[in-house]
């Protein structure tokens, strides 16, 4: 499955995940008040130096991580456009990029199952309240295999729906998926008991 | 237990399966994704404490870096624009659509997963999300819903139709795996 970490080595991969972490959320509580340009495009100059150690590609991958946020950006544009505010949407849009830059930054260079063991090191002491450790790193280990073979099932209700009819298949795709999808729970349900089920 | 754990592993996967479904379009213009779909059924057919874990699942594995949200995103970064407040209210309204599904024993599966699906999934989340925007944006109660919520909410009521006609239709297929009621 498609991850969105870079695979390559530096000095910020082999900083430990938990302190990435640390430091995203100590810059996320600094920025936040900031309302002041010139601070906030400072910011974003961090974050661009950050990017730029890793080399020009990871700039660029960075850039393409922002694109899903600019219609969000011309929304927040045009309503404080129309309520003439501008300035303040400014503000808005520019902090929005700098955290979301910086929080890219650290998923990009935190390996998958590096994070994994974070959250579930980091959920552990749920444990006290009867919540074991081991049942959430089953459950993550069974929607990683279950989203590839959902995928695979959903391509097939298409092939299997374009074949019959002429009409759009839209959301009529949905119930047969759930189904199915439970099915499959049923029986994974089944083999983990069979074989010894969850301490 | 088992079955539990699976189910929430289940729905989790499905959310994101969901995610990946072409977007339709209203004739508003705007697109209308499948994935908030998932937190509805989630709801609907899990119940309230397992629906609830399973987004929560989804939106862990969101988090440490999978680019499963709707339109291949993911990643720390999505939690922190003003929108984030619906990935937050997302759990809690998954929550409150299986609680109401509980309430509503009495009625059809079909009307009852409808009503819980606008009053968990549209009505919960935007209590969270709108607030949530409004704070993050320091806009007003009016720019709040104009750009949070009015945008969405046409798409929004036809999800939570279809999500119970669909609910309906799973009750009937299987009728042991409703476990919100």
């Amino acid at each position: 499955m498609l991850a969105l970490s870079i695979e390559q080595q530096s000095w910020a991969h082999r900083v430990p995940v938990g302190w990435k972490l640390a430091a995203l959320f100590c810059a996320t509580v600094v920025v936040f008040p900031l309302t002041d340009l010139r601070l906030l495009f400072g910011c974003i100059a961090l974050a661009v130096t950050l990017y730029l150690s890793l080399g020009r590609s990871a700039l660029m991958m960075g850039l393409v991580a922002l694109k899903p946020v600019w219609w969000f950006v011309i929304i927040i544009a045009i309503y404080h456009g129309f309520i003439g505010d501008l300035s303040r949407g400014m503000v808005i849009i520019v902090k929005m990029v700098a955290l979301l830059g910086l929080a890219n930054f650290v998923t990009m260079t935190s390996r998958l199952s590096d994070m994994m063991d974070w959250v579930i090191w980091a959920l552990s002491p749920l444990r006290l309240i009867g919540v074991k450790p081991e049942r959430i790193a089953l459950a993550f280990a069974l929607v990683i295999r279950f989203i590839p073979s959902l995928n695979h099932r959903a391509s097939v209700l298409q092939d299997a729906w374009r074949a019959r009819a002429k009409r759009h298949l839209g959301l009529r795709i949905v119930a047969p998926l759930v189904i199915s999808a439970l099915d499959d729970g049923e029986v994974t349900a089944e083999a983990l008991r069979a074989r010894g089920g969850v301490e | 237990m088992e079955r539990n754990i699976v189910f929430i592993a289940v729905f989790a996967a499905l959310i994101a399966a969901l995610g990946l479904l072409p977007a339709i379009t209203l004739a508003s213009g705007i697109p209308i994704t499948a994935q908030t779909m998932g937190i509805m059924l989630a709801g609907t057919v899990l119940g309230a404490r397992k629906g609830a874990l399973a987004v929560l699942l989804f939106l862990a594995l969101v988090a440490i870096g999978l680019p499963l949200l709707a339109g291949g995103r993911g990643g720390l970064g999505v939690f922190t624009t003003p929108w984030a407040g619906f990935l937050f209210g997302w759990p809690i309204a998954a929550f409150v659509t299986g609680a109401v599904m509980y309430a509503t024993r009495g009625m059809s599966v079909s009307l009852a997963a409808i009503s819980a699906s606008v009053i968990g999934g549209i009505g919960a989340l935007y209590l969270i999300a709108v607030p949530y925007y409004m704070v993050m944006t320091g806009t007003g109660l009016t720019g709040g819903i104009a750009t949070a919520m009015v945008p969405f909410l046409p798409g929004d009521f036809i999800k939570a139709i279809v999500a119970g006609l669909i609910t309906g239709a799973i009750f009937r297929a299987r009728p042991a795996v409703l476990m919100s009621r």
